[in-house]
């Protein structure tokens, strides 16, 4: 018992056909095709599979993807300028942001939520800011630096 | 996790009537699909989605009272100039749900009709008095906090009834509240032991109070016998009775004897910010900031 409905996953209409149970981070990868959200704990803990609705991060995982129908969802793809790295993506590579990889998606996607908010956070509200975003590296120092230099506009 | 239908409602209304034909309303999600998962409640058969009632989302001042729409998020809450001021207790506990992703979806009025033991905004809102109105076809009733709470996860709203607006009463000047909770971690926390105080001053002495306990008993509820402690002066006496009228569970989180030990703890730390910001000192919400210290 599949609806449509037409997703709007980075500037572009998506129209899917979906089970109602179906969360927004399966629609995403699955019938959509965009893999670079993750499925780590699909429980909400985890943080991999961080979007934004809007401007609003949301744990995708625990989400319906029916509810996100007529707003803009943004996902780690939908980050850079075509081959222009977004700064948060640069400054993860510059300041070893990145281990494994596997929480980087998220953790990006949650860094942009929150310099949209407060674009000179504190290392505090920073490390706040991300603490929905497990690193199971605990690579923490190298992302929140990363986050702290592009809004000290390095 | 099987659902049949998911109707997106675009007035309360149309909730309503989708609930009165037995479709379960679902707002943020960040309990019941997580629930789902853990395999603690199946999804619903039939869903009807709240998120877009707008006419829910908000606060108002009117007549004395805080009105908070059930759609307001944890985020809305503990921004808030008003609740900031005159329910600092609640801005402490919405501050401290989940992580920034659950606080940007999460609403009070799902953390409220959950009714978790360990649920956060409980205790501030039964402390203030607040009022629910739950609607369904036949009529509005409304129902104090208090009395909706029947045991863990349970409430006497009928299955068919929204909740559409907390009600809370202004306290008046000279009055001061916190939240605390004992954590473990910073965000993604669920509370071990849970105390919000709320004290009125005149000058020194305390006039007023009001305890209540989160995630010692079935229920949050209110210690009577601590109260009265409390308003006599006896914030130490306050602090025992909270400790004797705690009846925890033992689960993954914490032993029983170890809940009751700390609910004192807890319970006076809560008294103490409460008394502090009743006589006008600044203690920065959320308050367990201040025990637990900072992100690091």
């Amino acid at each position: 018992m599949k609806v449509p409905v037409t997703l709007d996953v980075n500037g572009v209409r998506y129209p899917v056909e979906l089970a109602p149970s179906t969360s927004l981070l399966v629609a995403v990868r699955d019938a959509i095709g965009l893999t670079g959200s993750k499925e780590g704990c699909d429980d909400s803990e985890c943080g991999a599979c961080m979007m934004l609705l809007d401007d609003r991060p949301v744990n995708s995982c625990s989400y319906l993807a029916l509810q996100a129908e007529g707003v803009e969802i943004t996902t780690v793809e939908g980050l850079a300028d075509g081959d222009v790295l977004h700064p948060l993506q640069a400054a993860f590579l510059a300041e070893s942001g990145v281990q494994c990889g596997f929480c980087t998606p998220g953790m990006l996607v949650s860094a942009t939520a929150l310099l949209r908010a407060n674009p000179t956070p504190t290392e505090d509200e920073a490390r706040i800011a991300l603490s929905g975003n497990l690193c199971r590296c605990t690579g923490y120092d190298g992302i929140v630096r990363a986050v702290l230099s592009v809004a000290a506009g390095e | 996790m099987t659902v049949a239908s998911l109707l997106v409602a675009t007035t309360a209304d149309e909730a309503v009537e989708a609930m009165a034909e037995g479709a379960r309303p679902v707002a943020g999600g960040t309990d019941l699909v997580v629930g789902a998962r853990q395999g603690k409640a199946a999804l619903p058969d039939r869903l009807v989605a709240i998120h877009r009632l707008e006419e829910l989302a908000g606060i108002a001042s009117r007549d004395g009272s805080i009105a908070i729409g059930a759609l307001t998020t944890h985020a809305a809450i503990a921004s808030d100039p008003l609740v900031l001021e005159r329910l600092t207790a609640l801005a402490d506990a919405s501050a401290i749900v989940g992580s920034h992703a659950t606080r940007a979806w999460g609403t009070i009025g799902g953390n409220v009709m959950n009714a978790s033991p360990a649920m956060e905004t409980g205790g501030p809102l039964v402390c203030f008095d607040a009022t629910a109105s739950l609607r369904s076809r036949s009529g509005t009733r409304r129902v104090p906090v208090a009395e909706l709470f029947t045991g863990p996860g349970a409430t006497i709203a009928d299955p068919d009834e929204l909740l559409l607006t907390l009600e809370v009463p202004v306290p008046r000047d000279g009055t001061g509240s916190c939240y605390l909770r004992l954590e473990y971690r910073r965000q993604m926390e669920i509370a071990v032991v849970g105390v919000t105080a709320v004290a009125a001053v005149d000058g020194e002495r305390v006039t007023d109070a009001r305890i209540a306990i989160t995630a010692l008993a079935p229920t949050v509820r209110r210690v009577p016998d601590a109260e009265a402690a409390l308003a006599s002066g006896d914030a130490e006496g306050a602090a025992a009775a909270v400790a004797a009228a705690s009846a925890p569970i033992s689960d993954v989180r914490a032993s029983d004897r170890y809940r009751r030990a700390m609910a004192a703890v807890i319970a006076r730390r809560a008294i103490d910010v409460a008394v502090a910001r009743a006589r006008g000192d600044l203690v920065p919400v959320p308050a367990n900031q201040r025990y637990w210290g900072t992100a690091r």
